[in-house]
């Protein structure tokens, strides 16, 4: 190796080899295999249509949407190292992170990157209805997009209690009470009054669909609490079961959709 | 002068006029059918998708950001961090809107000249290998979007407000921004409808879409002429019912969920007279001079009969005369979904309307449920 040191290529090297398995390839073949011996690029597949790599076809949208899932991962780990999701320390935690706790700027990155994941996730399905993307045999995915389309927003709206402002909990408050007029099961929707075994109303303030979103009948700490596991644990758990399924189809269904 | 724009701006942005122009304007930029397809184009309003048509638009909307921008309330409300999203949104709607025509005009044309779209490569030369071809656009995408994110967060500190007080309720109080169409709704809805009923039938009715549109012939590329229908509608729903009225819902509502032009103050007492009537009253008070009947169910009949009217013989109407090919092709169960789903969407435009010119407060009015 020393005795040519011009023509040292660290792509050919020991580490890179026992890493990758292989050379940077420069020919057909060995760029087949890039694709194939890599676990995180399988999701592709080795050749795609030319024109579904074009920007201006797809946009690059949903594969944003995902980077910034990842992104929101990764930053929201981080956060949760440094935030206590009860009303005594929620908000005084938050403050913190913008004032003394190393690598505060995980929230803006994390608040900034919540909002743009949902203008990534419309703009993605305005893009596939565009293109007509959603029609067989693709129907069935563009139902598991709306369903991510859903729980991206879910996600959101989890997240927007935990610093436990005014903003917060009001914005919250306004939602939640959606909840409660849900019809039949809701303590201010129509029918709620049906709903009831003998002289015993079953959908009161303790028991409806508001209090089964929050975990109590107002914006309190339990609700603090279930919105941190929702939000945290549940809906992204979620999220990524269909996410798995989403792309799986997109490659099942004959990949990103091209003129017949 | 400036103020006088201002003004006009203010009196222009108010719903009642807003809407009105959106909602007649809106079929002639997107005509669902011939006859619009015929005035939009002696209009000439396809050169909105021209390379020309789309500086002009990016043109306007930047300069009427910069005039609102001289303003300090319009400029509080802008740059508002939690607003910036909206900013962002409303620019890349209608870039990709823009973006989505220009290419959709451009295959029409080739479809017309009876060459394929411009997406259509012969087989010979079809696939690129995804390494390097597809990887390192992914990895440039990446790459940018860090630095949005990274530079946003620099720029932008995330907001944090006084900490929470259940007992002070603030005025207005606003639901996430992405959900301010449905609390826009409230006006016009009660909550179990506009919180619960529509939202599920937003759901359902955009999984059902690939179901009901089944023609294979037009997908994979950007068109517009021979889906116009779909798209007309699609576009009056995400442009109209949802981007709008979050703007709306964002900008232009301030405390007590009044309305506030761009330019206008938040003025926490602004008091809108309300005296707003049911069918009910309007059908036997004012058109019959008579007293409200005590039987519900007579009382309520007007609009009872308006609402099944509505849903169960406007579609058979339709099917016999004006969308006759449309309901030949997709046949009966096709079709009456996707008539229910146009005809609920369209029902908060009209209730819209009705308020507006008719005070109209609801259409059947119970103890239990209004509608």
């Amino acid at each position: 190796m020393a005795k040519d040191k011009k023509n040292y290529n660290p792509f050919k090297s020991l580490i890179w080899k026992s890493i990758f398995r292989t050379a940077v390839p420069t020919e057909k073949r060995g760029r087949m295999m890039q694709v194939l011996n890599n676990v995180f690029l399988h999701l592709h597949p080795v050749a795609v249509p030319k024109h579904s790599v074009k920007v201006k076809y797809t946009w690059c949208m949903g594969g944003l949407t995902f980077f910034v899932f990842l992104v929101l991962t990764v930053t929201g780990v981080l956060l949760m190292f440094y935030y206590r999701p009860t009303v005594e320390n929620a908000y005084t935690d938050i403050i913190d992170l913008g004032e003394t706790t190393p690598l505060g700027i995980m929230r803006e990155i994390h608040r900034w990157g919540a909002h743009l994941m949902v203008i990534t996730v419309w703009l993605h399905m305005f893009r596939v209805f565009m293109t007509g993307a959603y029609k067989p045999p693709r129907e069935f995915n563009w139902a598991i997009g709306v369903i991510l389309l859903v729980l991206t927003m879910l996600l959101s709206f989890t997240g927007y209690l935990l610093p436990w402002d005014q903003l917060a909990i009001w914005a919250i408050t306004v939602g939640s009470n959606m909840a409660a007029a849900t019809p039949l099961l809701g303590r201010e929707g129509p029918g709620a009054a049906l709903v009831s075994i003998g002289d015993i109303n079953l959908v009161t303030p303790q028991s409806d669909a508001k209090f089964g979103l929050l975990g109590e009948s107002e914006v309190r700490g339990m609700a603090l609490l279930r919105f941190y596991v929702f939000h945290c644990v549940a809906f992204p758990l979620v999220a990524v079961v269909f996410m798995a399924v989403h792309f799986w189809r997109v490659r099942k269904d004959g990949g990103v959709s091209g003129p017949m | 002068m400036r103020e006088s724009i201002q003004h006009f701006i203010n009196t222009l942005s108010q719903p009642t006029i807003s809407f009105l122009i959106l909602f007649f304007l809106f079929f002639f930029i997107f005509p669902p059918n011939a006859w619009f397809h015929r005035i939009n184009r002696k209009l000439g309003l396809e050169a909105l998708w021209t390379v020309k048509g789309g500086i002009a638009i990016f043109a306007s909307m930047t300069a009427l950001l910069i005039f609102g921008g001289f303003d300090a309330n319009f400029r509080s409300i802008i740059l508002k961090p939690d607003n910036v999203p909206i900013i962002l949104l409303l620019f890349g709607s209608i870039f990709f809107l823009w973006l989505s025509m220009h290419q959709a005009m451009q295959n029409d044309r080739r479809l017309r000249g009876d060459e394929p779209p411009e997406e259509w490569v012969k087989e010979s030369d079809r696939k690129v290998l995804v390494w390097p071809d597809l990887v390192y656009i992914e990895l440039i995408a990446m790459v940018l979007c860090m630095v949005l994110l990274l530079v946003w967060s620099i720029v932008l500190k995330a907001p944090l407000e006084e900490p929470a007080d259940p007992s002070a309720t603030p005025n207005p109080s606003k639901a996430p921004w992405y959900f301010l169409a449905l609390q826009e709704m409230l006006v016009y809805f009660d909550p179990w409808l506009a919180g619960v009923v529509f939202p599920t039938l937003i759901i359902v009715g955009l999984m059902a879409i690939p179901y009901m549109d089944t023609d294979r012939s037009t997908s994979g590329f950007y068109s517009y002429e021979k889906r116009r229908t779909f798209i007309s509608l699609f576009l009056f729903g995400w442009l109209v019912l949802w981007v709008y009225m979050i703007i709306v819902g964002t900008f232009l509502r301030g405390p007590g969920w009044n309305f506030f032009g761009p330019f206008e103050r938040w003025d926490l007492h602004k008091v809108v007279a309300l005296n707003n009537v049911n069918v009910s009253e309007i059908v036997y008070v004012k058109m019959l001079g008579q007293t409200l009947p005590d039987g519900i169910l007579i009382r309520e009949g007007p609009g009872i009969l308006l609402i099944l009217v509505y849903f169960l013989v406007i579609p058979p109407l339709l099917a016999k005369t004006s969308l006759k090919g449309f309901f030949n092709r997709m046949g009966s169960v096709k079709y009456s979904f996707f008539i229910f789903f146009c005809l609920t969407a369209l029902s908060l435009p009209l209730k819209m309307l009705s308020r507006w010119f008719l005070n109209l407060k609801y259409f059947i009015a119970t103890p239990w449920f209004n509608i």
